[in-house]
């Protein structure tokens, strides 16, 4: 038993089947990020507006994630282009480079939510706040009291509010404070349980970098074994980059929305 | 008909020739087969179904009863349950108890038999495909639905037992719970939408590509248009959910704030939480699902009831383009209603002005479609077989449960009804007279196709008679005891505002309104007990039910009919070719009363 239009296009849709789908799944793809975006946006409107926080993110890092995902969306349709012209060996090298641009976004994605869990808002005892990375880190916690001591590289600020707007006030410059465990009163990295602008940008970052991953699996796949099918079904597997590839375009087009939204706005 | 129809059970000959017999495995569990999966889903879904309503009868006995040990099962239950304590639900368990047995209700059972297990079988039949488009997704998708419902039975069994916040898990109850029973719910639920995900696809993308030569779209059975429908909008209305539950789930584990507000206070402590959130944020998304839910409960029922009726009557659907316009309009229009279940959140008049306007325009395809059914049994010579009854009686089941939702939608009397017993009563009227006898309806029809028999009619009509009588008994009571102000989810049924625990208070439940309950009791294990012959009828006719005799024992026109029995893999002896409409019943001028789709010329009556 062979299902139609597998391979072929359907005369009447004009569509193979797979295309279809993809466009489908795709579909849905909209609606799952169209609610988050709709989240951000309400929760965004219901905070007061000196606590939502600006300038949180490192725009430039953010630039060039956006940069090598573009290209990588450039390559990607190289390669399928390679396919079409017959050319393997091109398509296997622009193909390798969406591979690697793939991992390179991971490979920035994960530095900077590195750098968000190592950084440390610290309320103390005379009710100033220390906020910045530890340079050394001995503090423990017993019977909800600190003990040790740490050294922090960043800024002590007499109210919260100062550090929500980064973008407007720029922070001076970072300098080494010491800290007591028994001067803390709280303390909490920033990570997603922080702020909901967090909450929201790991959620929607996170989400995201899973179907950079997942698509970087795929196409990993059809570069290295997946890519056998090119002797025995060319067309078909042509089919298959087109179809990886119109997943990839999303992703990267669902980065585009982010960026502004969760970087510059 | 010998010209259309293949000798019964060729299957054997023409198959085995070519095709090396599948071992166990492949052949029943890892089936790629759009026939096997659908009967996988089907039975999969019965067996949840089954549970869902012991799960409802054990609540009745405990708002019946309450605080008195459960009979028979009480023992069994202290022992698997840690929240029952000799036997005597706590309500903590009722709590659990009622979220399950509606999520079980809707996720497990009924969307699962009406859509994909209904339609894998028919869908692909009906147009004349080999297959799904995709049939290792359509194995996926029931794997994925497998794992969820797993998960979901599971969290029964945890310590702290399962989600306590109802099937719509509102936070911050949800969160403020401090037991792992929700985390399941979303776990499981994540699979559930994944499932339902791949399979909608995969139904679109096989109306859309592979119907067979001449199945135009105004030819297709409006089975398939309904369910074309219900696939767009699982298609477009999960994913909001999905992202709800991710963020409820980081909620639970990674303890943001997205649904818990600033200044929430637990059990008089401040929650230790950033705040900021939004618990309103929890009620859109979740509507925006579970309204065009609503409608996935409902269309493939009404799908399976258009069939029937138009195979019954011997004749053709009156209005097929009115019913395939107005499926499509409830499609779209249940995209913007959503909010009407949340008119109590002090949305504003304005925007409750709005949902209440387009609640009242989308009745108008609902009743089109009711319509156009009840307009088809006019003037026709209505053969009344089981699967009859059960569609007949889905048309004023359906209409009651449709007409009683108008005081819903209206915000001025939703502030009296919202969250009472009528609601219950309401929606319950849809789902299970309706939607449930729909399925039952669907079942004894399509049976002699699965397993060439019929299943007993004597049986299948006190079946019939028996759910009919006692659906109405525990239902239409509910009407009233929500009207005189009886709230659900109350484990003691409301016996703490009643008149009989504080005399003379304004307000208060009355002796017969409370008494209801006793009766309730009653139809509804009466209606367990009337399911029994079903259950038996079900196994027994697989060997021992009366041959169907032929290929199309109904003598009906779609094309799952003018395939052997069973169907083989790869559906069709040869690949069908389409010549007309669906419903070519009693066409004046021919020799019989009926003509297949795929018959190419009407042969007329022989002129001596």
């Amino acid at each position: 038993m062979d299902i139609p239009y597998t391979v072929q296009i359907r005369p009447d849709t004009g569509l193979y089947n797979a295309k279809v789908g993809i466009w489908l799944f795709l579909a849905s793809e909209v609606m799952l990020f169209g609610a988050l975006f709709s989240s951000y946006i309400l929760l965004r409107v219901g905070a007061p507006e000196s606590e939502w926080p600006h300038g949180w993110l490192n725009v430039p890092i953010g630039t060039v994630n956006t940069l090598v995902l573009i290209t990588s969306s450039i390559t990607t349709v190289m390669a399928w282009a390679a396919c079409k012209m017959n050319q393997f060996g091109r398509f296997k090298f622009f193909h390798a480079c969406t591979l690697l641009l793939a991992i390179t976004f991971v490979c920035i994605k994960s530095y900077e939510y590195h750098d968000k869990f190592t950084h440390y808002e610290i309320t103390l005892n005379d009710g100033t706040i220390a906020d910045g990375h530890f340079l050394e880190n001995s503090l423990r916690l017993s019977n909800n009291a600190y003990t040790g001591s740490a050294l922090i590289q960043g800024r002590i600020v007499k109210d919260r509010t100062e550090l929500f707007d980064l973008k407007t006030h720029k922070p001076p410059p970072h300098q080494e404070i010491r800290i007591e465990g028994a001067q803390i009163k709280k303390m909490q990295n920033y990570g997603p349980f922080h702020h909901t602008y967090l909450a929201i940008y790991f959620t929607l970052t996170g989400l995201h970098a899973l179907h950079v991953i997942g698509g970087a699996i795929v196409i990993g796949f059809l570069w290295g074994p997946g890519s056998r099918m090119w002797k025995t079904q060319p067309e078909r597997f042509t089919n298959r980059i087109e179809i990886s590839g119109l997943f990839w375009h999303f992703v990267d087009l669902v980065w585009i929305f982010l960026f502004p939204v969760l970087y510059l706005l | 008909m010998e010209a259309t129809t293949q000798p019964f059970n060729v299957t054997h000959h023409a198959q085995a020739a070519h095709h090396e017999e599948a071992g166990f495995w492949s052949k029943y569990v890892f089936s790629t087969d759009h026939k096997v999966i659908g009967i996988q889903y089907a039975f999969t879904a019965l067996c949840f179904l089954l549970f869902g309503f012991c799960l409802m009868l054990l609540m009745r006995w405990q708002i019946a009863h309450p605080g008195q040990p459960v009979p028979v099962i009480g023992g069994l239950l202290s022992s698997v349950l840690s929240d029952a304590t000799k036997g005597i639900i706590s309500p903590d368990l009722y709590n659990s108890f009622g979220a399950m047995h509606g999520t079980i209700m809707v996720f497990l059972a009924i969307v699962p038999l009406a859509f994909a297990g209904f339609g894998n079988y028919l869908v692909p039949l009906q147009i004349g495909a080999p297959d799904m488009a995709f049939p290792r997704i359509n194995m996926a998708s029931y794997q994925a639905y497998v794992l969820g419902g797993i998960i979901m039975f599971t969290s029964f069994f945890i310590p702290g037992g399962a989600a306590q916040a109802g099937w719509t898990s509102y936070p911050p109850l949800s969160e403020a719970i401090a037991t792992d029973g929700q985390t399941f719910w979303l776990i499981g639920m994540i699979f559930l939408i994944t499932s339902s995900l791949l399979g909608s696809i995969n139904f679109i993308a096989t109306v859309i590509q592979l119907r067979a030569p001449g199945m135009t779209w105004m030819r297709l059975p409006f089975f398939v248009w309904a369910q074309f429908v219900t696939a767009f909008l699982l298609l477009l209305a999960f994913p909001p959910l999905e992202a709800a539950g991710v963020m409820q789930l980081m909620d639970k584990v990674a303890h943001t704030s997205f649904f818990l507000p600033t200044g929430l206070a637990v059990g008089g402590v401040l929650a230790n939480a950033s705040g900021g959130g939004s618990p309103l944020l929890w009620q859109h998304l979740f509507w925006f699902l579970a309204h065009p839910e609503v409608y996935v409960l409902i269309l493939p029922a009404m799908g399976i009831v258009s069939e029937i009726i138009a195979n019954n009557t011997r004749k053709p659907l009156w209005g097929y383009k009115s019913l395939v316009y107005a499926a499509l309009s409830i499609g779209f229009l249940s995209f913007i209603v959503w909010a009407h279940h949340m008119y109590l959140t002090g949305m504003g008049t304005r925007i409750a002005t709005f949902f209440q306007t387009t609640t009242m325009i989308i009745s108008i395809p609902s009743v089109i479609i009711l319509t156009c059914l009840l307009i088809s049994l006019w003037g026709g010579s209505i053969r009344f077989n089981t699967p009859m009854l059960f569609a007949m009686a889905f048309l004023p089941m359906f209409g009651i449960g449709g007409l009683t939702g108008l005081p819903l939608g209206l915000s001025y009397s939703d502030i009296h009804l919202h969250d009472t017993y009528y609601v219950i009563a309401h929606f319950h009227y849809i789902v299970a007279p309706g939607t449930i006898f729909a399925l039952f309806a669907g079942i004894y029809f399509w049976y002699p196709k699965i397993t060439g028999r019929m299943m007993n009619e004597f049986w299948g009509k006190v079946h019939f008679w028996g759910s009919f009588i006692f659906m109405n008994l525990i239902f239409q009571p509910m009407f009233a005891q929500g009207m005189a102000g009886m709230l659900r989810r109350m484990p003691d049924g409301g016996a703490n505002y009643s008149q009989a625990k504080v005399p003379g208070a304004i307000g208060g439940l009355s002796d017969l309104i409370m008494s209801l309950h006793t009766y309730i009791l009653y139809a509804a294990v009466l209606l367990g007990i009337v399911q029994i012959p079903f259950i038996i009828n079900l196994f027994w006719s697989i060997t021992r039910g009366e041959p169907a005799g032929s290929n199309n024992p109904w003598e009906a026109t779609t094309l799952e009919w003018q395939t052997p029995t069973p169907p083989p893999h790869g559906n069709f002896l040869t690949p069908p070719e389409v010549h007309r409409g669906p419903y070519e019943y009693s066409v004046p001028g021919h020799i019989e009363d009926f003509t297949p789709q795929n018959e190419p010329e009407r042969r007329k009556p022989e002129i001596t």
